[in-house]
């Protein structure tokens, strides 16, 4: 991290090592692999750490955004900037099964939304492109059933995570070997937590969507949660009026699905401190985790990441 | 509390949680010991949970909880019940809090069966382990396992936690006692560091803060003592460079980089390296960072060097010391710890990942399984799952290893199934085989013998040790100019000598010099076959290797020479002027300074230098050889 020469590693500098080695250990060993970047704060997270561990060289894989055309404007603006940069390939998936049927989060619910965009459509383009490695920013502490999630996980030819087959990780070494059709899901910042990622963004100084900073938007309140109105396709229930509030989001996805909440925070430090004085926890936000009493278990058994 | 600036000063708070380190543990014991109590204790103390958490635990807690409609800690953790139903694999999970001094990443495995697969795999990466005990049942089979696995696997700080307390009223002799009993039992399996603490889960006792509980108890608590014990990467640093090539990195023709996390020293431009196994010399140029090149990178840290020569290096290769490279060896003493479902069978390749090493590996013999429970040695012909045994091992090519003892990235491998892709075993390197099966041996029609007869001698190797200065070359001089003179045909392999050409890729630590002894005494050996009489002036301090040239010749052919100076005697002489170049630290791993010199304990010769010249103790040694019937012509 730093550049003087540092007698301790800080439990930054040894989480960017562990990521490091697992990102060159996968170009090394992975015939076709791709970075999933989703836009948000992990996946700024993990492009920051790839380009650390390929320098001077360009990204020795592309990036996969998989997307659901119902992100935000300014996740949209971010991912093109991104995508302009020098050394970065871009490829931008839409699930055309999807679009052809109109599918939305208004009329369809978030389940079958994103089970045809999200996860049908990551199918889709791994299949496509003939990915056999993809790296996801998906993070053991988001939820419990994650905890003992492998850095390396693997996936039948159609895509199905089997718990029974997955392999003891020891120490630094990671076991790559995979069939033909099979793949394998990379979690590079597994042992990175909420509060390591915000630290690391702002000591590094890693861009990020602005939705993360307080500002007034056009809201109305939905399920415990602000709704933003990004766009014009906004469906409003009766009796339902946006109006300005000074809110942030924790995390991002689809604007109708995104619950933001009141904040005064527009800088890291007042994030990073909202977030060690908050009294709830991370994923609240996600609405994809209220829909169905579905755990990340069977999602991630379907294949959603 | 720094915690406090959280709200009166983030960016304080910040600046000093950058600097935070990292501890990885693992605890150690079954649902019944407190385990998920107390790691939902650490969870729930160090403000890890949030109040939806929170509200689903008090739920849970009224549900199916365990403590009478209060919060269950268990049930943050417990994932249990709910993965045997799904039919998931019951293996490690890992948790994460943070105080204000450290990160903590717990690797949480489990008690029951598939024990060992689980808990060798998370102490793999554990700084520490804390191993628990019932404060009512006190030292079981199960604590044996788990401490016997957390030797096995390295790890050099226990911490037993003592639970329960209260059900014992806390009382301080159930404690010693325990304390006793697990001690001695440690100290048998090489356990030293190690921090008893009494606890209570339920209550908290002793865990994040000192409980009044226990007044007789003067030590930390558990997460005091988590906060401060050292951490294993800082003694890494310590070691010979070691840095595992994984990725070449290579963006255009002017640009060639190795890229790898350092698994042992540190490294700055200028440095001279060796890469393993070829032995290639070259120049560290530089440390490459996207943020700016490096005046320095430890163990840990994830680099790209460039060097200063177009030499051979790709993934897999070791770049290390020059002056204390690992050694390459395609045949080992290990130890497996078998994971898979299918038994390990004796001669079936599996691939053998070692670092970024792939190659092709065989058990060439079971030598016997160790029982994880009584420690007994068993014989056996297969190992199954959660079965771990001593083998040898043989590989298809060479590869550089350090004994898993002296840095576990070199010496830690994993065995894959070649059909399957399943990671089958977690092996540790002992030590390379000294025998490489894969060289045949030619059948010789002349016999040594017929080679000594027609020189009118029998063939021997008089091996002369001692520390530096004692004398011995001196000493052996003078002896062979008298063998010549009896007309006997002698050779001369003097230390200095076979440093400049022989052994010119060696260093004075402890593996190269063992290497070098060997290679000398590989030498000898082929020189007896020849019927000469072969005189060896090494300092040879370590009596394994002077062991192992025995071993190597015939019987009654070896003569250990034991030069007998006093430290004292020698630095005085000093004839090379090598120990006052020591005591400057101008010269390391110098014999009798700072490297140990072991004396023979039945050499065939022993000579007082202080007590005898050296004409005289030739004139000795040559009228010993007479003795011995050596050679009639004598």
């Amino acid at each position: 991290m730093s550049q003087s020469a540092q007698p301790r590693l800080t439990h930054l500098d040894r989480l960017e090592a562990e990521a490091i080695h697992i990102m060159r250990e996968v170009a090394a060993e992975a015939e076709r692999p791709v970075m999933l970047y989703s836009i948000g704060k992990d996946s700024a997270v993990m492009l920051h750490l790839a380009q650390k561990a390929f320098f001077p060289s360009p990204l020795p894989f592309p990036l996969l955004h998989v997307d659901t055309t119902w992100k935000f404007q300014a996740m949209y603006a971010m991912r093109d900037k991104i995508a302009a940069t020098p050394g970065i390939e871009l490829i931008v998936h839409q699930n055309p099964d999807a679009a052809a049927r109109g599918i939305n989060p208004f009329d369809h619910g978030s389940a079958l939304h994103t089970d045809l965009w999200k996860t049908e459509g990551l199918k889709q383009a791994l299949d496509k492109h003939g990915f056999d490695a993809a790296f996801g920013g998906a993070r053991r502490d988001e939820e419990k059933s994650r905890a003992k999630e492998r850095i390396f996980s693997f996936r039948s030819a159609n895509h199905r995570w089997d718990p029974k087959s997955q392999r003891p990780e020891l120490w630094r070494l990671y076991n790559a070997k995979k069939h033909r059709g099979e793949s394998i899901r990379v979690f590079p910042i597994s042992n990175w937590t909420e509060l390591d990622i915000w630290q690391y963004i702002h000591i590094e100084n890693i861009p990020i969507v602005p939705l993360y900073f307080a500002a007034e938007r056009p809201v109305v309140r939905r399920d415990g949660g602000l709704i933003m109105a990004d766009d014009a396709r906004m469906r409003f229930n009766p009796g339902e009026t946006p109006e300005l509030r000074r809110v942030r989001f924790r995390t991002l996805g689809c604007y109708p699905l995104s619950g933001g909440f009141e904040s005064e925070a527009d800088t890291l430090p007042k994030i990073i401190q909202e977030m060690l004085l908050a009294t709830t926890s991370e994923r609240q936000g996600r609405l994809i985790d209220h829909d169905q009493a579905a755990s990340m278990e069977k999602k991630k058994q379907e294949g959603y990441f | 509390m720094t915690s406090d600036l959280i709200a009166t000063d983030i960016e304080a708070y910040l600046a000093q949680h950058q600097a935070k380190s990292l501890l990885r543990f693992i605890t150690c014991g079954s649902v019944d010991d407190g385990k998920s109590t107390l790691i939902g204790r650490l969870l729930y103390d160090s403000k890890m949970i949030f109040e939806d958490q929170l509200a689903a635990l008090e739920s849970d807690s009224k549900k199916v909880g365990t403590q009478g409609g209060d919060i269950d800690f268990a049930l943050l953790v417990d994932g249990l019940a709910a993965e045997r139903e799904q039919g998931i694999t019951i293996d490690v999970a890992y948790r994460f809090f943070a105080t204000d001094k450290r990160k903590f990443i717990v690797a949480d495995t489990p008690g029951h069966e598939q024990y060992t697969r689980n808990m060798v795999t998370g102490a793999s990466t554990a700084d520490l382990a804390v191993i628990l005990i019932d404060a009512r049942k006190g030292v079981l089979t199960q604590t044996r396992r788990h401490s016997y696995l957390v030797s096995l696997m390295g790890i050099r700080h226990v911490v037993l936690a003592v639970t329960k307390m209260d059900l014992v009223d806390w009382a301080q002799d159930v404690f010693d006692a325990i304390v006793e009993e697990y001690g001695d039992f440690a100290a048998q399996i090489g356990l030293k560091d190690i921090v008893a603490i009494p606890i209570s889960g339920l209550k908290g006792d002793n865990i994040a803060a000192k409980s009044n509980a226990a007044r007789w108890y003067t030590g930390p608590a558990l997460l005091e003592h988590l906060e401060t014990v050292d951490i294993d990467e800082a003694r890494r640093a310590k070691g010979p460079l070691r840095l595992p090539v994984q990725w070449v990195n290579r963006p255009n023709l002017d640009f060639r980089g190795f890229s790898g996390q350092i698994a042992g020293g540190r490294v700055r431009p200028g440095d001279r390296i060796r890469v393993a196994p070829s032995g290639a010399i070259s120049t560290v140029a530089r440390i490459v960072t996207k943020g700016g090149d490096l005046a320095e990178a430890v163990a840990g840290q994830s680099v790209t060097l460039t060097l200063a020569d177009e030499i051979d290096c790709s993934r897999g290769d070791v770049i290390a010391a020059a002056a204390d490279p690992p050694e390459a060896a395609d045949q080992f003493e290990v130890t497996l710890i078998w994971m898979g479902e299918e038994k390990l069978l004796p001669g079936r390749p599996y691939w053998l990942k070692l670092g970024a090493k792939l190659v092709t590996a065989q058990v060439t013999d079971i030598k016997h399984k160790v029982n994880v429970n009584t420690l007994a040695h068993t014989a056996t012909k297969v190992l199954e799952l959660n079965e771990i045994a001593v083998c040898n091992l043989s590989l298809d090519r060479p590869v550089a290893f350090d004994p898993y003892a002296a840095n576990q990235d070199m010496g830690g491998f994993i065995l894959i199934d070649r059909l399957s892709n399943a990671t089958i075993a977690a092996g540790l390197m002992h030590f390379a085989l000294r025998r490489s099966s894969n060289v045949h041996w030619q059948a010789i029609e002349v016999s040594r013998e017929a080679r000594a007869t027609i020189k009118g001698q029998k063939a021997a190797v008089l091996w002369f040790t001692g520390l530096s200065g004692a004398g011995k070359s001196t000493i052996a001089n003078l002896v062979e100019k008298k063998l010549l003179s009896l007309g006997r045909h002698t050779v001369m392999l003097d230390g200095d000598n076979v440093r400049h050409g022989l052994s010119r890729d060696l260093g004075f630590t402890e593996a190269d010099r063992v290497e070098n002894i060997r290679r000398v005494a590989e030498v000898a050996k082929l020189m007896t076959d020849a019927g000469l009489i072969v005189l060896v002036s090494f300092i040879s301090p370590f009596r394994a290797e002077r062991q192992l040239a025995r071993e190597l010749m015939e019987h009654g052919e070896f003569f250990e020479i034991f030069i007998d100076t006093p430290i004292e005697e020698a630095e005085r002489r000093d004839v090379k002027g090598l120990y006052k170049k020591a005591r400057a630290g101008q010269l390391r791993n110098f014999t009798g300074i700072d490297s140990p010199y072991e004396p023979p304990e039945k050499p065939e010769i022993s000579i007082n230098t202080t007590e005898m010249d050296a004409a005289s103790a030739a004139a000795l040694i040559v009228a010993r050889l007479v003795g011995e019937d050596f050679g009639s012509g004598i």
